[in-house]
């Protein structure tokens, strides 16, 4: 009886979960009438928009995440190693993103860094798209910090601290060399979830009009058929592959961890 | 030598010696610098914007303005989406989770289910909305089957995916995953012993249930509920892609307030979005504090 009910509960999600992405496939492959096709995803990754926009997605991405790796693994490291009393305090401020939608946070940048601020940002195309890129490492800052901090809890940063410096080691050196590999796998997760929030991400690039992917999904879709349902085909499938590469990165670790 | 000296927990040291202090600071500084340009400051600039008329003075006119007939509206929808799609979510995630933890299921479904909900809850935005319209739209897959093989007609039983329901509906596809993430090492934490101790006491499944588990489980539920409600409140994306700007919700009306000041005010457009900080502040703040005291008993 229990069993029964279980097995109903776990269909009636599957049912909720597949019947929308089998949906969107189904419709997204009926763009020549009366039989299946692939013509809506060529007439997509055909579009030279298609390829502009994601490419500066993709560049987003990338930058948001070194930005995100530089910033967050020394901060993270240091609280650690030396400051350990001020964790719950660096640890609330990167919940903060998680409270203040990320609307009002962009909302923010357009008054405080307007052509007339101390800081013009929005007032050149490359000013634009640093501050793009500060928003998006904002939205990421929960989920990397948290990553990173897990994985350094995992080492114990003091005593590679100071073996590495009994042998002559700069910070740099050691953070780089040894800090960094050692808590790779944890910067991977953070850094595949960092693409997979900043590639379809509209909000923050729409009000600060830069040519980025969600815009650009957001634009289609209001104007053609098909075509929407292959991007939403494509970027469930970036969601996919980023979670399937942090299962695969963190399996990883536990295997050569295991060999030890 | 350096290494000595500076080793020392901070938190053993109450009052360090004042040499010190502002080299170990050093070591944060980037990060209070980044955190407080790209999101103290512009937080700050809302929350002071919505007190302050164009030309600086305090003022409450900004606050009161937001309670005008459509503005009111506007919250009272989005509030009432967000609570429905979070007490829904809360529910379904639940049944789902304990089906899997509890049910007795093969215990290979765990992995998989995870996993899909790590991806489900983070697959939102724009393309969750075009999945929607391909699925339950006018021409949508299920609505075309319904209408044909059951002569079931959608829209003649009042059902719009550009409505109230439609986008109840649509963030459910978020906020069920994001439960079963939360709930699942909520159930794992309920002790057999519990149950076990409950039932040679002589108690029943249900008695069980209501007196020991779920109370257990109460602040992870509520606080679970008021992240879902959150969760749901902030999102942007979703509802424009699916909806366009034919529902009044707050974060589509501040969106076309910072596109093109509809509001006719720039300062009402602040106090707009710091009554959205206040509300998911409030619900985020609940989730903190009763998972604080859930985890007591997780331990």
């Amino acid at each position: 009886m229990k069993r029964i009910w279980a097995w109903g509960a776990l269909i009636f999600g599957l049912l909720y979960f597949f019947l929308p992405l089998i949906g969107m496939t189904n419709f997204s492959l009926k763009m020549r009438r009366g039989e299946y096709s692939f013509d809506a995803y060529a007439r997509v990754l055909a579009d030279p928009k298609f390829q502009e926009t994601f490419g500066f997605s993709v560049m987003m991405a990338l930058f948001t995440i070194l930005f995100g790796i530089l910033l967050i693994v020394p901060t993270a490291y240091w609280v650690r190693l030396k400051m350990p009393g001020l964790r719950p305090y660096i640890e609330f401020v990167t919940l903060l993103p998680l409270v203040i939608p990320a609307i009002v946070i962009v909302f923010g940048y357009i008054r405080l860094y307007n052509t007339s601020s101390w800081l013009p940002l929005t007032g050149t195309t490359t000013g634009t798209n640093i501050l793009l890129m500060f928003g998006y490492a904002t939205l990421a800052l929960p989920y990397m910090y948290r990553a990173v901090d897990t994985g350094l809890r995992t080492i114990d940063v003091t005593t590679l601290t100071e073996a590495a410096q009994s042998l002559g080691a700069g910070w740099i050196t050691i953070l780089s060399r040894i800090i960094l590999p050692n808590v790779l796998v944890a910067v991977l997760s953070g850094a595949f979830l960092t693409f997979a929030i900043v590639i379809g991400e509209f909000t923050m690039a729409a009000l600060l009009n830069r040519p980025a992917f969600g815009p650009y999904m957001q634009l289609l879709g209001a104007n053609r058929a098909y075509e929407p349902a292959a991007l939403a085909v494509i970027a469930f499938g970036i969601t996919w592959a980023c979670m399937g590469l942090i299962q695969l990165v963190t399996r990883f670790s536990k295997h050569t961890r295991a060999q030890r | 030598m350096q290494s000595d000296k500076t080793s020392i927990p901070a938190a053993t040291v109450p009052v360090p010696s004042r040499r010190r202090f502002p080299v170990q600071w050093l070591g944060v500084l980037p990060f209070a610098v980044f955190v407080t340009l790209f999101l103290i400051m512009p937080t700050m600039k809302i929350v002071l914007g919505a007190f302050q008329t164009p030309d600086g003075t305090l003022t409450l006119d900004n606050i009161r303005g937001l309670f005008t007939p459509s503005i009111m509206a506007a919250y009272w929808i989005s509030i009432k989406i967000s609570l429905a799609s979070a007490i829904l979510g809360c529910i379904i995630g639940f049944g789902v989770s304990s089906a899997v933890v509890l049910g007795g299921l093969p215990q290979w479904i765990r992995g998989p289910l995870l996993t899909f909900s790590g991806v489900a809850s983070n697959f939102a935005g724009v393309p969750l909305a075009f999945a929607f319209l391909a699925t339950l739209g006018p021409v949508g897959l299920l609505t075309v089957f319904l209408k044909t093989q059951l002569g079931l007609d959608l829209r003649l039983l009042g059902f719009n995916l550009l409505s109230f329901w439609g986008l109840t509906l649509t963030y459910l596809f978020f906020q069920i995953p994001l439960m079963v993430l939360i709930i699942t090492p909520a159930l794992d934490g309920l002790k057999r012993e519990w149950r076990e101790a409950a039932e040679i006491l002589g108690a029943t499944g249900p008695q069980y249930w209501r007196m020991v588990a779920f109370p257990i489980l109460f602040p992870s539920l509520l606080g679970t509920l008021a992240l879902l409600f959150a969760n749901a409140f902030g999102a942007v994306a979703t509802a424009i892609a699916l909806t366009g700007s034919s529902l009044n919700i707050v974060p589509i009306l501040l969106f076309a307030q910072i596109r093109g000041d509809v509001l006719g005010d720039p300062h009402l457009g602040y106090a707009l979005a710091f009554g959205m900080i206040v509300i998911t502040g409030i619900a985020n703040a609940i989730y903190i504090w009763l998972r604080a005291r859930s985890e007591r008993w997780l331990k």
